[in-house]
C-alpha cells in the first residue's frame, strides 16, 4: 500500500519511504542506505559528530526549535556517570501526527538517529518514551529494536566498534504532559508525570538523576541524513536560521490532509491552497493554527508567511510542531477554542495553582458563553485570567491554554460578542 | 561585594541589604531580613516543589518571576517582593485558589490560623470574579485521627511530602490530575497506626486536614498558646499547649532543630487529657489535709499544715530512715528539692516509678527525634538527683515494704494508685504531695495539693541531658502549689536555705547543689534549652586556652 500523499513540491528526506512496508524491516532499511550513517558516525570522534550536527543548524522538532547540536554539547564529557538519551515519542499535541508516521514507516531511521545521538553524547542507554495510545507504532518499534539487537546494532559492542548502547521502549500511560521533557523523565522513573523545576537542567541532572539529553523523534530522524550527507548539504534546504526540511502535518478543512515534507520557509498559503488542495467544500478560509493547538491562532488574512521558526514568531504565533490546523468559515471559533481549553484543563498535571485552577476556570467561562449566558465583561475576565496563567508556572502548559483564548478574542472578538448578544453561534450559520 | 573568602553573599531584598551563606534560598534570606514571603508548599522541614506559585518574586535581570522557595541567592542580587508585578502575581494566584474553595470558614477548624484566609485578607481581591459552580469532593476519613476535606485543599502536597520524607511511610499520594487532583490514601490502608501522621494536620496551611479529636472543639482565636515540653516521653519535644477556659484542647509541636525539628509523635500529642484531670472528675485535692487527733484527715490552711509538718520533721530528723518517691512527670525543681529534703533529713533512699515502652519509635526522616522508651519527661533529671527506678514497666509495684518501720516517707507526684490501703502503715510520718486522693494516699499524715507541670513554671531534663523550660499553661486549682515552693518552705523551716521566691530561684538552687546544673539559669536556657554540664565544660575549655 502506497502512502496516499505525495506532492511534487515536497522534498522527501525523512518521509521518502512512507508507504513502503519493506522499509520497516532491517534488511529493507539497509537496502535503502540505512545504517551507513551509523557506521560513519562510529568511525568519527564523538565531538566531531556533535560539531557536524551543530554546523547543520538542525533545530529541535518537538516545538521549541532549540539547536540540537548545541543541546548535545551541554552534556558533560568525562564525568564518569551514566548518560541517557531519551527519545520523546509522546506526540500528544492536538493536531500533531508526524512522529507517529515516522515510527510507523521508518522505525530504523529513528533507531539509527538515536544510536548516533547516544554515541555523540556518551550515553549508554536510549529510552524511547512512546505515547501509550500508539499501539501499532509501539509494535513496529518493538520489532525493529529486536531486529537491531539481533543484528548487533544495539547492545554490547555495536557493529564491532566497542561502543555499548542499549535501547528500551517505554510506553506512557496516557498523559499529554508526559511529552514535557522533565515530566517525561518523572514518568519514565515511575513517578507522577509532573514537570520538574529547572534548573537543574537535564544535561546536569536528568533521568535517574544523571546527565540526560532528550530529543524529538523527527529531530533524531534527521540526524542520519546529516551525518551521511554532511552539514552543508542539509543547509541547502530551508532558511539560514531554520535549515533543513520539516514534516508539516495538516489537518482540518483542507482537501488533502496529511504529512508533507517541505523545506522550512515554505509559504503557509501555498501549503494550504496548493499542496493541500485548498479549502474543502468550496468554502472560505477562516483561521489557521500553524503549530499545534498550543500556539496562537492566525486570522485568514495573516497566512501569507514563510513557515520557519522566525517568520511564524514574527506573525505572532509559533511554528511549534508544524501541526497546521485549518478552519473554514463554517467553524465556530468559540467552540474550537473551548475544546482546546478543555483539553488543557483535562491534561494539566495539577501541581501549579494557576494552571490547575485557571485552565478549568477558562473552560467554564467559555462553556457558559457558548451556552448563551455570557456577558461582555467575560471577555476581559478571560483575558485577565489568561494573563495570570502566563509565565507563572513551572512548565508552559498553562501558557498554552491561555494563548488560543487571548489570540482568538483579539482576532475574532465579534464572534464572541455575537455569542454573547444572541446567545448562540451566528458566525457558522451566516457563512 | 564578592565575598568569596567568607562563603557568604550579599543581596538586597526590598531595599534591605542582607548577607547570608551561599546556597541560601531567597525565601530564607528574606526571613533573615525580616521580610515574610507568602508561601504554601514550602515548609522549612520539607523539600520544596515550587508548585503553589505564591512565593514568586521579582529578581532584577530575570524576565520571569522566580519562586523564592527554590531559587538560591546570588551576590549583588536585587529582589523585590513588593513590586507591582510580584503583588499582581500573588493576587492572581490567590484568586485561583478561591475558584473551587468552599469558603466555609465559619465551620472550618482552621479559621483564624489559616494561611489562605490570611493571605487573601492581605492581598486578595475584594471580590472574586468566578461565578461558575464549584467542584465538589466532600469529606474523606483518612483513618487514625485525620479527616480530609478535599474542597478546602490547596494541593500544596505538604502532607504527601511529610509522609514520604519524614515519616518515610508513603501512605498518602495525589490521585487524578488537573483540578480533579485530590489527596488520597491507598485503598483500604489509611493513616491508622502511623506514629507521626498528626503532624500533617499541623503543616496543612488550610483546613483540608483536621484532627478528629479537635474537630469543632474550639476556635483558633479563643485558644491560649503556651510554650511547653511534651511530658509523655523522655525526648522532650518542644510543644505549645493550647488551652481554652483553663482546659487543654490540644498539643502542637514547637520548632526546635536540636530536639524535634517541627514535629512530634502522635503518642505524645494525644496524651493530654490527664492535664485536665479534676475538671471533669472533680477529684483534685482542694486544700491541705492533716491527720487530726481523731485520726481523720482534716482541711487546714497551708500555714498551719507547713508549720506542723516542719515541727514533725524536726522531731524525726536524723533519727528515722528517710524514704522518698519522686515523679518523672514533675520538674527538676520539684524533684531536686525533694532530694535535698532527703539529704537534710539525714539521708535515705529515693526512688521513682515510670512506665517503659517495649520499643523506641524513631522518626525516620529526623532520627534525632524518637518516641523514647521512657514514657515520662524527666527520667534523666531523677537520675541526676539520685533517684533509683523501681517497679515494673507499667510503673506499678516496687514499693512493697519500701517505707521501713518508723521511717519518714515523702511521696511526690506518684498517686500510688496500685498500692493498698495499708500502704506505709508502719511509717513514722507519711507526707503526700499530690493531686489525687487514692486509697493509699489517704494513709498520709500530711496531704499537700500540688500543681501539675502544666500549671507551673519549671524545667525537664530530656534523655540526652538537655534542660528545657516550660511555662504555666493552666491556672492551678486554688489551693494547689508547685512542689518546689512547698519543699522550699519546708527546707527553709529546717534552716537549710531561704525559700526560693520563684521557679528561677529554685532552679539556681539546683545549680548550687548539683554539678550538672552549675552555670545554668533560666536566661541561659531560653526557649530552646541547654545541655547539662555545658557551662562547666565551656569554663574548663576557656581556662585551658588562657593559662
Amino acid at each position: 500500500m502506497a502512502y496516499p500523499y505525495r506532492h511534487e513540491k515536497e522534498t522527501r528526506i525523512l518521509s521518502e519511504y512512507f508507504g513502503d512496508p519493506e522499509a520497516r524491516t532491517l534488511a529493507g532499511w539497509r537496502e535503502r542506505g540505512g545504517y551507513q550513517a551509523l557506521e560513519k558516525a562510529l568511525g568519527m570522534d564523538r565531538d566531531a559528530v556533535i560539531e557536524e550536527v551543530k554546523n547543520s543548524g538542525l533545530r529541535g522538532r518537538g516545538g521549541a526549535g532549540f539547536p540540537t547540536g548545541v543541546k548535545w554539547s551541554f552534556m558533560p564529557k568525562d564525568d564518569g556517570k551514566p548518560h541517557y538519551l531519551l527519545v520523546n515519542s509522546d506526540e500528544s499535541e492536538p493536531g500533531a501526527f508526524k512522529d507517529r508516521e515516522l515510527i510507523r514507516w521508518t522505525p530504523h531511521q529513528l533507531i539509527e538517529g538515536a544510536l548516533i545521538g547516544a554515541y555523540a553524547i556518551r550515553a549508554q542507554h536510549v529510552y524511547i518514551y512512546m505515547r501509550g495510545e500508539f499501539f501499532e507504532p509501539a509494535q513496529i518499534m518493538a520489532r525493529a529494536i529486536e531486529e537491531a539487537y539481533a543484528a548487533g546494532l544495539a547492545g554490547k559492542n555495536i557493529l564491532g566498534s566497542g561502543v555499548d548502547i542499549d535501547i528500551t521502549l517505554h510506553l506512557g500511560a496516557g498523559a499529554y504532559i508526559c511529552g514535557e521533557e522533565t515530566a517525561l523523565m518523572n514518568s519514565l522513573e515511575g513517578r507522577r508525570g509532573q514537570p520538574r523545576i529547572k534548573p537543574p537542567f537535564p544535561a546536569a541532572v536528568g533521568a535517574f538523576g544523571m546527565p540526560t539529553t532528550i530529543n524529538n523523534v523527527e529531530t533524531l530522524c534527521s540526524v542520519p541524513h546529516i551525518i551521511k550527507n554532511g552539514a552543508e548539504w542539509y543547509r541547502s534546504f530551508g532558511t539560514e536560521k531554520s535549515p533543513g526540511t520539516k514534516l508539516f502535518n495538516v489537518s482540518g478543512h483542507v482537501v488533502r490532509r496529511g504529512n508533507y515534507e517541505l523545506p522550512l520557509g515554505f509559504n503557509l498559503k501555498e501549503l494550504i491552497y496548493d499542496v493541500c488542495g485548498g479549502i474543502r467544500d468550496g468554502r472560505k478560509l477562516k483561521a489557521v493554527i500553524p503549530g499545534g493547538s498550543s500556539v496562537p491562532i492566525l486570522h485568514a488574512d495573516e497566512i501569507d508567511i514563510p513557515l520557519d521558526y522566525e517568520s511564524v514568531a514574527k506573525a505572532g504565533s509559533m511554528l511549534g510542531t508544524a501541526s497546521v490546523i485549518v478552519m473554514h468559515d463554517g467553524t465556530c471559533i468559540l467552540k474550537q477554542v473551548r475544546r482546546i481549553v478543555e483539553f488543557y484543563a483535562h491534561e494539566s498535571c495539577g501541581q501549579c495553582t494557576p494552571c490547575r485552577e485557571g485552565t478549568e476556570w477558562l473552560a467554564r467561562i467559555l462553556r457558559r458563553i457558548e451556552a448563551g449566558a455570557g456577558t461582555e465583561e467575560d471577555l476581559d475576565l478571560l483575558l485577565d485570567v489568561g494573563k495570570n496563567m502566563t509565565g507563572t508556572t513551572i512548565c508552559v502548559l498553562s501558557d498554552s491554554a491561555a494563548a488560543p483564548v487571548a489570540s482568538s478574542i483579539r482576532k475574532f472578538r465579534e464572534e464572541y460578542l455575537a455569542h454573547i448578544r444572541h446567545g448562540k453561534c451566528t458566525a457558522a450559520a451566516a457563512a | 561585594m564578592a565575598n568569596d573568602q567568607t562563603n557568604t553573599v550579599t543581596l538586597t531584598i526590598d531595599g534591605k541589604t542582607v548577607t547570608v551563606p551561599k546556597g541560601t534560598r531567597i525565601i530564607e534570606a528574606a526571613e533573615r531580613a525580616g521580610i515574610g514571603i507568602p508561601h504554601y508548599c514550602y515548609h522549612p522541614g520539607l523539600s520544596a516543589p515550587a508548585m503553589c506559585r505564591m512565593c514568586l518574586v521579582e529578581v532584577e535581570g530575570s524576565p520571569k518571576l522566580v519562586p523564592a522557595c527554590v531559587t538560591t541567592v546570588a551576590d549583588g542580587q536585587v529582589i523585590r517582593t513588593e513590586s507591582e508585578k510580584a503583588r499582581e502575581a500573588r493576587t492572581g494566584v490567590l484568586e485561583f485558589y478561591l475558584v473551587n474553595h468552599p469558603l466555609d470558614c465559619p465551620i472550618c477548624d482552621q479559621a483564624g490560623e489559616c494561611k489562605l484566609q490570611d493571605y487573601v485578607h492581605q492581598e486578595g481581591r475584594k471580590h472574586g470574579r468566578s461565578i461558575e459552580p464549584k467542584r465538589v469532593f466532600g469529606r474523606d476519613d483518612f483513618g487514625g485521627d485525620i479527616l480530609y476535606y478535599g474542597d478546602r485543599c490547596i494541593m500544596c502536597t505538604r502532607c504527601v511530602r511529610f509522609m514520604r520524607e519524614i515519616a518515610q511511610d508513603d501512605r498518602l499520594c495525589v490521585v487524578q490530575r488537573g483540578n480533579r487532583s485530590v489527596i488520597d490514601t491507598f485503598f483500604d490502608q489509611g493513616l491508622e497506626g502511623s506514629p507521626w501522621a498528626g503532624n500533617i494536620v499541623d503543616i496543612c496551611p488550610v483546613g483540608a486536614l483536621v484532627s478528629k479529636d479537635f474537630l469543632h472543639k474550639a476556635r483558633a482565636w479563643d485558644l491560649d498558646r503556651t510554650p511547653s515540653i511534651c511530658p509523655n516521653c523522655s525526648q522532650g519535644c518542644n510543644i505549645e499547649i493550647h488551652t481554652r477556659d483553663n482546659l487543654v484542647m490540644r498539643l502542637k509541636p514547637r520548632a526546635n532543630p536540636e530536639v524535634n525539628s517541627y514535629w512530634m509523635c502522635d503518642y505524645g500529642r494525644h496524651r493530654y487529657e490527664w492535664l485536665n484531670r479534676g475538671a471533669a472528675e472533680r477529684d483534685r485535692i482542694e486544700t491541705p489535709l492533716v491527720r487530726d487527733a481523731a485520726g481523720e484527715l482534716a482541711p487546714v490552711s497551708w500555714q498551719d499544715a507547713l508549720v506542723a509538718l516542719v515541727d514533725r520533721l524536726k522531731e524525726l530528723r536524723g533519727g528515722s530512715p528517710v524514704r522518698a518517691v519522686g515523679s518523672a512527670f514533675h520538674s527538676n525543681e520539684d524533684n531536686g528539692l525533694l532530694a535535698r529534703l532527703v539529704a537534710v533529713l539525714g539521708g535515705g533512699e529515693a526512688v521513682y516509678r515510670s512506665a517503659v515502652a517495649a520499643e523506641e519509635v524513631v522518626c525516620p526522616g529526623f532520627p534525632k527525634l524518637a518516641r523514647r522508651r521512657d514514657l515520662a519527661a524527666n527520667v534523666r533529671g531523677l537520675g541526676i538527683f539520685g533517684f533509683r527506678r523501681v517497679g515494673d514497666e507499667a510503673a506499678r509495684g516496687g514499693l512493697e515494704g519500701f517505707a521501713a518501720p518508723g521511717s519518714v516517707l515523702l511521696v511526690l507526684g506518684d498517686d500510688l494508685a496500685d498500692q493498698p490501703e495499708t500502704f506505709a502503715a508502719d511509717a513514722a510520718l507519711f507526707v503526700y504531695l499530690g493531686s489525687k486522693l487514692t486509697p493509699a494516699a489517704r494513709r498520709a499524715d500530711f496531704v499537700l495539693p500540688i500543681t501539675s507541670f502544666a500549671e507551673q513554671e519549671g524545667t525537664f531534663t530530656n534523655f540526652e541531658g538537655r534542660v528545657q523550660r516550660f511555662w504555666p499553661a493552666l491556672q492551678a486549682a486554688p489551693q494547689a502549689r508547685p512542689a518546689w515552693q512547698v519543699l522550699g518552705v519546708i527546707l527553709a523551716g529546717l534552716e537549710d536555705a531561704p525559700a526560693p521566691a520563684n521557679a528561677a530561684q529554685a532552679f539556681l538552687r539546683l545549680g548550687e547543689l548539683y554539678e550538672e546544673f552549675r552555670g545554668l539559669s533560666y536566661e541561659v536556657l531560653g526557649s530552646r534549652g541547654a545541655l547539662i554540664n555545658e557551662p562547666a565544660r565551656l569554663v574548663a575549655s576557656v581556662a585551658e586556652v588562657q593559662p
